[in-house]
């Protein structure tokens, strides 16, 4: 049985509720979760959000870091990190949906939705009743949205919105959309609730992907489709809106790759022990040590600077450029555990009956959103020089 | 309804367990402790209790190290926790003691125990209990219905019979696995315990009934690979089974 990985006592940095939180998320995936995602992974048919989102809001975890008075439980950002990385020991997909409902919808509701756009859609969201999704991300513009050319036209009462997005999570299966769009008068990047069915707004899922295949992916297109003023985000007011929506989701992607590296190890672990080759356990054998010793340094490494992130964000101090090191350094962490957990497994290091292929493939989809790895590279860079290298006139 | 719950911090036993150096003990390193899953059982069946006649459920645990399980039965629903911070081991009579004490203050209708715990398999604290407050018990009951100063249980036989008793309240119950479907813990749910009172009552054992001489794990059954022809194989064959006795 799992018992997690916990060689620096870490769990006493936790308060009793925080560790009851992970042993009954641990618990309740295991039993009713874990089952599932080989197959779905294999035939890339998204796990069930609708009816596994319901399951999770009951669990509260959706929203964990949202305050009571709007359905969520009012926890705390360590709680948040936590069932991030449950959710992502199991399959980095299911972080994707906590993490996208948690910190790309719930969170720019909640920080620049109106009273009512709060009232209205937290609570749903927080139970699972309704699935949301982020468009940000278009067809020419990733990791630099300040560029995007989706536009917003005011029409009276109304707002006319333009545009594609695309690798969106959960864009075929979400009920409402948060989308960005700039304003042609002012210039400036506004946010809309767009809801499944308004006229306009089309949804469709992305195939073929070789990546969080037990999850769902795919585009927004918006044609004319016209929404209400009231479904305008108030408070957001340029890039900065959309881009601290980020800083939520890339957190709980920190506490997150954790898990997944938490789960390649134990299983390498395990199956080295049991294992036998030239009459011995594969475990007893230096060069395979010397891999299990490499991962558990770097996940011990791991889990302290997420705790340490966790502490910062729930004291409200943690800074846009240390949330960027702890994506960046434990996404790599989970990309080096999940490859070196295949290798060790073999041959059946390939089969999709075990984890760490699994993980060795979705990884390669965090490391890539939520800011490239390169991006969070040029975020530190600037902040220890002083220097952008983000864009230059050629 | 008022309802007492007796919940153990306990070793699951997938965990990986070892004798302890001193040959008496088990090893602690490698053990996992959660709630003994016939409590689990307990706790969930008198919460739907509580929920559908109101009442009060009371949980109560043993040991110095049993507050995260306390812990799980206020999130799961529970209203209180009693501890009772002795460490009772292997012994269930004087753990059944310690109970009998620590709850002599509480009025209740009914107490329910795990059938047996996950660890030690003795099934016998809940009867224990029974005996020492003369109250009636039944055992391994899998369904319940509670009604005006009566229980109705259905109780779990051999060979897959079943009986049905009624007790008069106050009794004491011991509950089978799969009496209900346990509810997960929900963070609302821990958020919620941590303002509920958790009493520590310290009570000491009068007497002790046990002493372990020795804890060993069970040899290694090895098996024999019979060979040669067919006709060598089961007359060798015949031969094992019939010096068991088994033909």
């Amino acid at each position: 049985m799992f018992r997690g990985v916990d060689f620096y006592n870490i769990d006493e940095l936790l308060s009793d509720e925080d560790r009851l939180v992970r042993n009954s998320v641990r618990e309740f995936l295991e039993k009713e979760v874990v089952p599932l995602v080989a197959d779905a992974w294999h035939e890339e048919k998204p796990l069930n959000f609708h009816k596994l989102g319901k399951k999770f809001g009951e669990l509260g975890m959706l929203g964990t870091f949202i305050p009571e008075e709007y359905g969520c439980p009012g926890m705390s950002y360590t709680t948040f990190g936590i069932v991030c990385q449950e959710v992502e020991r199991v399959d980095s997909a299911l972080r994707s949906f906590v993490a996208v409902t948690s910190g790309l919808v719930m969170y720019p509701i909640w920080q620049y939705g109106s009273e009512e756009q709060k009232k209205e859609y937290l609570p749903k969201l927080a139970k699972g009743e309704i699935i949301g999704c982020f468009g940000l991300t278009e067809p020419n513009h990733g990791s630099d949205p300040g560029s995007m050319e989706a536009t917003a036209r005011r029409n009276g009462d109304e707002w006319v919105l333009n545009g594609t997005k695309t690798w969106i999570s959960e864009a075929d299966m979400a009920d409402i959309a948060v989308v960005w769009a700039r304003d042609v008068e002012d210039g400036k990047i506004k946010g809309f609730i767009v809801e499944k069915g308004t006229k306009g707004f089309q949804q469709s899922a992305l195939t073929k992907k070789g990546s969080m295949r037990a999850g769902s992916v795919g585009e927004l297109g918006l044609v004319n489709c016209r929404v209400s003023e009231e479904n305008r985000l108030p408070g957001a007011r340029g890039l900065r809106a959309p881009l601290s929506c980020l800083n939520q989701a890339r957190f709980g992607i920190s506490w997150g790759a954790i898990g997944a590296a938490m789960d390649c190890y134990e299983t390498a672990l395990n199956y080295t022990k049991e294992r036998k080759q030239f009459g011995a356990p594969l475990a007893s054998f230096q060069l395979v040590q010397e891999k299990l010793v490499k991962m558990l340094i770097e996940i011990t490494k791991g889990q302290l600077l997420a705790w340490r992130l966790a502490r910062l964000m729930d004291e409200g101090k943690a800074t846009t450029e240390q949330i960027s090191l702890a994506k960046k350094n434990n996404v790599r962490v989970a990309r080096y555990c999940a490859r070196t957990a295949r290798e060790l497994l073999g041959a059946n290091g390939v089969s999709l009956d075990y984890s760490p292929i699994r993980h060795m493939a979705n990884i390669e989809s965090v490391y890539t959103y939520e800011g490239t790895d390169d991006i969070h590279t040029l975020i530190l860079g600037r902040a220890i020089t002083g220097y952008q290298a983000f864009r230059r006139e050629l | 309804m008022k309802i007492i719950v007796l919940a153990k911090h306990a070793p699951d036993p997938e965990s990986e367990i070892s004798v302890a150096s001193d040959g008496k003990s088990v090893s602690q390193s490698g053990l996992v402790y959660d709630i003994n899953d016939w409590d689990r059982y307990a706790v969930e069946e008198a919460i739907r209790i509580k929920e559908d006649k109101g009442g009060e459920v009371v949980v109560v645990g043993v040991g110095t190290n049993c507050d995260d399980t306390l812990r799980k039965c206020l999130a799961m629903g529970a209203d209180r926790a009693i501890k009772i911070p002795v460490d009772t081991s292997f012994d269930a009579y004087t753990t059944a003691e310690v109970i009998k004490e620590a709850i002599k203050d509480e009025q209740f209708d009914m107490i329910f125990a795990g059938l047996m715990s996950q660890d030690l398999n003795n099934a016998q604290v809940g009867v224990l209990l029974a005996a020492m407050l003369d109250l009636p018990v039944a055992t391994a009951a899998t369904e319940l219905k509670v009604e005006d100063g009566k229980v109705i249980a259905r109780r779990e036989l051999e060979g897959g019979y079943l009986e049905e008793v009624e007790l008069p309240t106050p009794c004491v119950i011991t509950i089978q696995s799969g009496i209900n479907e346990p509810r997960y813990v929900s963070i609302m749910g821990i958020k919620r315990a941590k303002s509920k009172e958790m009493k520590e009552v310290s009570v000491s054992p009068s007497i002790s009934t046990l002493e372990i001489e020795k804890m060993y794990l069970p040899p290694v059954k090895k098996a024999e690979m019979i060979e040669g022809d067919p006709s060598q194989v089961a007359e060798k064959l015949i031969e094992i089974l019939k010096e068991r006795g088994l033909i």
